[in-house]
């Protein structure tokens, strides 16, 4: 798969060039880096750095969505996570509220997880229910109010800088590294696509297909958590009714960019990560452009469809029929 | 009638409901609370009715939202700004929606993409689209709307059926006979039970797909003019997360999300249930507004829960003859 990558990942590559080169014209420092106290500024940190709560979502959905599924309620998650994270942050340490913090997204993870591949729910509404209802418990947690906190543990974790990068970028390269290390490492990422490819068959091969769909939602769920916790410690409050708003349709755009086809059977964590940063540079660079923010829905909405087209089966069909055709006649 | 027996389940649910919030609190049990309940929620119900065909046929619509929105904006501008005739702004922004609609249909159909990521893309663009015509909310002052706005039918014991209510009504009325007394209802069915299987009994699938989102966009469209009148202003940012009310409403009303079974009066069933959620937690007072949200989620858990116990009863016994294990 890793030999494969850089064919399978050149449109992403190019496409992620294309915006840079688009950012650059409309501001010309947008390449610049300065290292103050410790850690680095300018555009390009800044994209990573707001790319982060997508980009670890996108490698928990990819995952999710390898295996034929999809989980709507990542952003429902994060807005729990965030919320338990900065009720617990003043009171405890930051172990703690970690702990408490994941451990949520990993029951969230559970009982999505429960409910497609115990109960054979449709994952888009096995989610759909907690993303209905986690908004509703989120603001349960924080009584509708936005809690702040002041733990600066936390708020390290969301502004501070490891190595001249910040925190939350080292921490969504960290779970990168990770994920694909466990994934990619062992034969776990192949099952995980025999799943997604032919249930009925790879449960005849031997695969735990169960275990499989049960794993990559816990995967997910705890993802969400920490992409959670971050954007809570990013604003150093919780805001149940913002926090990660159609976020996981972000992500979903981020892993469908990456070339991870939504009928499942293969994906690319790298690529998912990659086309969080598109969605991300894209906006940035929109931002820096003057034009209203408006205007990223629809661009966004251009990319969604351009990048559908060139998945599109019936397209490549008849791209290869056309070449045939062309083929035969010469 | 497919769709009878969970559609049955949820009138149970909601005149048990309905009962327990009238013990408690004796004035729901009101013309008036009735009236209202059919007035907030004509909107829902509309798009409900659309969402229905959609999910029956195995696809699923979330540009609905989206479209609401950029009707209201539309409408407002051209009444406002544009000194558009109100009907000849009804008239374009339907004709608009059905196209966006259609559009959609058929990129579905012609490249066989998944319809949840393609009117996910829609929703974009039509959220986008109401951005760009303007991103403040627009007054509409039109005579035509305090007209509509005042009309309404007194119903015994002081309660009022207003327009809107009724326009919803209709059109629940008139989707349910287009679903379940026309070739075009039975098609329906027939796409969401397995699209191979219509293609091969003579159903235009790609026709179908393409009328079938016109369907959706449309009535959304309405339910846009609808919201007009009921807010008497066009904004950009209405009807944000409309689209998950609508899939909430269609599941409660015992409409399967694979396809294939439902109908449309457990639909509306399902938007009065989430209605009267919504009352009874304005008739308590101390409960938070984050309740609603709550209860719709274990509403939709049960009933899906349900749904999936009686499909695996119904498999249960030709399982056991065919001696697969699963």
């Amino acid at each position: 798969m890793t030999a494969l990558l850089p064919r399978r990942g050149l449109a992403q590559i190019l496409a992620l060039i294309v915006i840079l080169a688009v950012d650059r014209i409309v501001s010309p420092q947008f390449f610049d880096l300065r290292l103050q106290d410790g850690r680095l500024f300018g555009s390009l940190i800044d994209v990573l750095n707001r790319g982060t709560p997508v980009a670890l979502l996108s490698l928990g959905m990819v995952l999710v969505i390898a295996t034929r599924g999809i989980d709507l309620s990542v952003g429902a998650v994060m807005a729990i996570s965030g919320a338990i994270a900065a009720s617990l942050a003043d009171s405890h340490g930051l172990p703690v509220v970690l702990a408490a913090a994941l451990g949520t997204g990993l029951v969230c993870g559970l009982w999505n997880g429960f409910l497609v591949a115990v109960l054979g729910m449709q994952p888009i509404v096995a989610t759909l229910i907690l993303m209905v209802a986690g908004r509703g418990i989120a603001q349960l947690i924080t009584e509708g109010r936005i809690v702040t906190f002041s733990s600066p543990d936390l708020i390290w974790l969301g502004n501070g800088a490891v190595l001249g990068l910040p925190v939350p970028v080292a921490i969504a390269l960290g779970m990168l590294i990770l994920t694909g290390a466990v994934v990619r490492g062992s034969a776990l990422g192949l099952l995980i696509e025999a799943t997604g490819g032919n249930a009925r068959a790879s449960e005849l091969a031997g695969v735990g297909t169960r275990a499989m769909i049960l794993a990559v939602y816990v995967w997910c769920g705890v993802c969400a958590a920490l992409a959670g916790v971050i954007a809570a410690a990013d604003i150093m409050g919780a805001d149940a009714n913002n926090a990660g708003l159609w976020l996981e349709l972000d992500a979903i755009l981020a892993v469908v960019i990456g070339g991870t086809s939504l009928f499942g059977g293969r994906f690319s964590l790298v690529l998912a990560v990659l086309g969080a940063l598109i969605i991300q540079t894209m906006n940035t660079g929109i931002l820096l452009s003057g034009y209203p923010p408006e205007f990223n829905l629809l661009v966004k909405a251009v990319v969604v469809l351009a990048v559908l087209l060139l998945q599109s089966p019936k397209l490549s069909g008849m791209a290869g029929i056309a070449a045939r055709l062309r083929r035969t006649k010469a | 009638m497919k769709g009878l027996p969970p559609a049955l389940i949820t009138a149970l649910v909601l005149v048990a409901g309905f009962a327990l919030c009238a013990m408690q609190f004796p004035n729901i049990a009101s013309t008036r609370v009735v009236g209202n309940l059919l007035t907030d929620n004509a909107f829902l119900g509309i798009v409900a009715t659309g969402m229905t065909f959609v999910i029956i046929s195995g696809g699923i619509d979330l540009s609905v939202g989206s479209v609401i929105g950029f009707t209201t904006v539309f409408v407002a501008l051209a009444i406002e700004r544009w000194g558009v005739p109100p009907l000849v702004a009804f008239v374009a922004v339907l004709a608009l929606s059905a196209a966006f609609g259609a559009a959609m249909g058929a990129v579905i159909h012609v490249f066989d993409l998944p319809p949840f990521i393609v009117t996910l893309a829609g929703m974009f663009l039509a959220r986008g689209a109401s951005f760009l015509l303007s991103t403040e909310s627009v007054p509409i002052t039109a005579p035509v709307y305090s007209t509509v706005s005042d009309f309404a039918l007194r119903m015994p014991g002081g309660g009022r059926l207003t327009a809107v209510a009724i326009i919803m009504l209709v059109i629940v009325i008139g989707g349910a006979l287009l679903l379940h007394l026309t070739r075009f209802g039975a098609n329906v069915y027939a796409l969401g039970g397995s699209r191979a299987t219509a293609s091969l009994m003579g159903v235009a699938v790609g026709k179908m797909t393409v009328k079938i989102y016109m369907l959706s966009s449309l009535l959304a469209g309405i339910a846009g003019i609808v919201f007009s009148f009921y807010t008497s202003a066009g904004y950009s940012l209405s009807a944000v997360g409309v689209e998950l009310d609508t899939i909430a409403a269609v599941v409660i009303g015992g409409t399967l999300l694979t396809g294939g079974q439902g109908s449309v009066i457990g639909t509306f069933l399902g938007v009065l249930i989430q209605g009267l959620i919504q009352t009874y937690i304005n008739f308590d007072g101390t409960l938070s507004s984050w309740w609603t949200k709550i209860a719709t989620g274990v509403l939709l858990f049960a009933f899906i829960a349900l749904q999936q116990g009686l499909v695996a009863l119904a498999r249960r016994p030709v399982r056991k003859s065919a001696g697969a294990t699963s």
